[in-house]
């Protein structure tokens, strides 16, 4: 347990550091993705085996849409050639150690208190019980809150709207789209 | 405040016995063996051929003595590891399906694993189209991508509403739950959207434009050799564990007269595998452009729909 958990730590670290050191936009994308990996055994490793699956989950498809993004938004568009993959090496470098060094130091330092009481039996149970139970508010808050965001960029960033495709006064009887879709609207 | 009321308890992890794991991948590569034997068969019958039975295994011996095709500037690493994590994924998303009355692993989180290891068939797949540094390659990654943007979410809500209506995420206790009906039963469309949705998970046709003719083979267009046995086999791979997977969650797992439940469990495996095979064959390949329409306007507020529905029956019923 003990030793898995160090070889965890270690690769989610280094993997982590990977995304200094490697040069393709790709190899980046998945040395993070290995990271996050990492921590969600070590997350297994404490008992919540949801969160870890979660983390799985979420991370995959994460880092794929991310890689995908990424890749389309450089100059260029294959990313293919090798290149830094961040600005202000130095600085970025700096922050990026300094908040590891300080969250370390932290860890070490801190006079943790003593354990009370104990785990719940089921913590997925106990989880969902708080996300539905007294965090409901929090979190129906968070999820129009990031609904809302959702909608609003994709209102303000979009170049086509129901004028562009229904004509001036929405009566056209087929959208003029650059793709068919599969509905038929 | 509601801490008064009685938590449940997980129950004792009753699971195989650990070398089970080790012949997991075993009885899963004979199951979608036998799946890859009738559709040569029948792929040679429609095409006017006798017999057909041997071509798999003949084309198995040529890739695995096939070279390694290279191409210029290639990222070797990513290459290599896209066409290895496919089958790795398949393997590790069916410990959690029972193979008669109980799984390789009974997790707790069952349902959750398997979806968790079966989108790492996204990373595999792209990998494999980026690796080569071959545009129509790459092409054929970024489409899976966009298959399994538009695949997921009726996909999870398809998985959602099974542990729903069991109330649980572990495998075992939904097939527990469809001791008196078959969920197929009370939750047909889920059903039926969850096998869509495998499919479009496995780049199954119709849903196999990420490695479709049109782009030469696409994420697959340079792998040969080995790598292509395992990209290609660890697709069937993830079919067939996707096809079990539907047996204990909507299909009463190992429930069935005079049979073991093993036997029932390869049985409903190999009908639900012989509709896919023949789904391929009927329906000709989806462009994604209008499959991401149907997914998010059709499939989603149905899946949706259809949790509503069996939410209501189990707090009908008395639920939590």
């Amino acid at each position: 347990m003990v030793v898995v958990s160090w070889v965890l730590a270690l690769a989610a670290v280094v993997s982590g550091f990977g995304v200094f050191r490697l040069n393709s936009m790709a190899r980046v994308t998945f040395s993070l993705l290995v990271s996050f990996l990492a921590v969600a055994g070590l997350v297994l490793l404490l008992g919540l085996d949801y969160l870890s699956a979660v983390i799985v989950l979420m991370m995959v498809i994460e880092m794929v849409v991310m890689a995908v993004f990424m890749i389309m938004y450089m100059m260029n568009p294959a990313g293919l050639m090798p290149m830094a993959m961040y600005h202000n090496k130095a600085g970025a470098m700096t922050i990026s150690v300094g908040t590891f060094v300080l969250l370390a130091a932290g860890i070490l330092l801190v006079d943790w208190p003593e354990r009370r009481g104990a785990p719940a039996p089921d913590p997925t149970f106990a989880l969902g019980r708080s996300l539905m139970g007294e965090q409901m508010l929090t979190m129906m808050t968070l999820g129009i809150t990031l609904f809302a965001t959702i909608v609003a960029t994709v209102v303000l960033s979009t170049g086509r709207g129901r004028y562009d495709r229904l004509g001036d006064d929405l009566d056209s009887a087929t959208a003029d789209d650059p793709l068919g879709g599969g509905v038929g609207r | 405040m509601i801490m008064d009321e009685p938590v449940p308890v997980p129950a004792p992890t009753v699971a195989l016995a650990w070398w089970w794991a080790l012949l997991l991948p075993l009885v899963l590569i004979l199951v979608a063996c036998s799946a890859v034997v009738v559709d040569a068969a029948v792929g040679a019958r429609a095409a006017g051929r006798p017999g057909g039975f041997t071509a798999p295994a003949r084309e198995v011996a040529r890739l695995l003595v096939g070279q390694r095709r290279r191409t210029l500037a290639a990222d070797r690493l990513l290459w290599r590891a896209g066409p290895v994590v496919l089958p790795v994924a398949a393997v590790l998303a069916a410990v959690v399906i029972p193979l008669g009355s109980l799984p390789v692993a009974d997790l707790g989180i069952g349902i959750v694993w398997f979806n968790a290891m079966e989108v790492l068939a996204w990373a595999a797949v792209w990998l494999a189209g980026w690796g080569p540094n071959s545009v129509l390659s790459l092409a054929g990654g970024y489409r899976f991508v966009a298959q399994g943007l538009a695949s997921e979410l009726p996909h999870m809500f398809a998985l959602t509403t099974a542990a729903l209506g069991a109330q649980s995420l572990r495998v075992t206790e939904v097939v527990a739950a469809q001791q008196d009906l078959w969920f197929v039963v009370i939750m047909p469309v889920a059903f039926v959207v969850f096998l869509i949705s495998a499919a479009a998970m496995a780049f199954w046709g119709p849903f196999d434009a990420p490695i479709a003719g049109d782009l030469a083979g696409g994420a697959a267009a340079e792998l040969s050799g080995v790598d292509r046995l395992l990209f290609l086999g660890g697709r069937w791979l993830l079919l067939t564990a996707a096809a079990a997977m539907s047996v204990p969650l909507f299909l009463g797992g190992g429930a069935g007269p005079l049979l073991p439940a093993w036997a029932w469990v390869v049985l409903k495996t190999g009908g639900v595998l012989a509709v896919l095979v023949w789904a391929r064959r009927r329906f000709p390949t989806i462009r994604m452009d209008r499959w991401t329409e149907i997914s998010w306007l059709v499939l989603v507020p149905l899946t949706l729909a259809q949790a509503l529905v069996v939410a209501v029956v189990v707090l009908a019923q008395g639920g939590l």
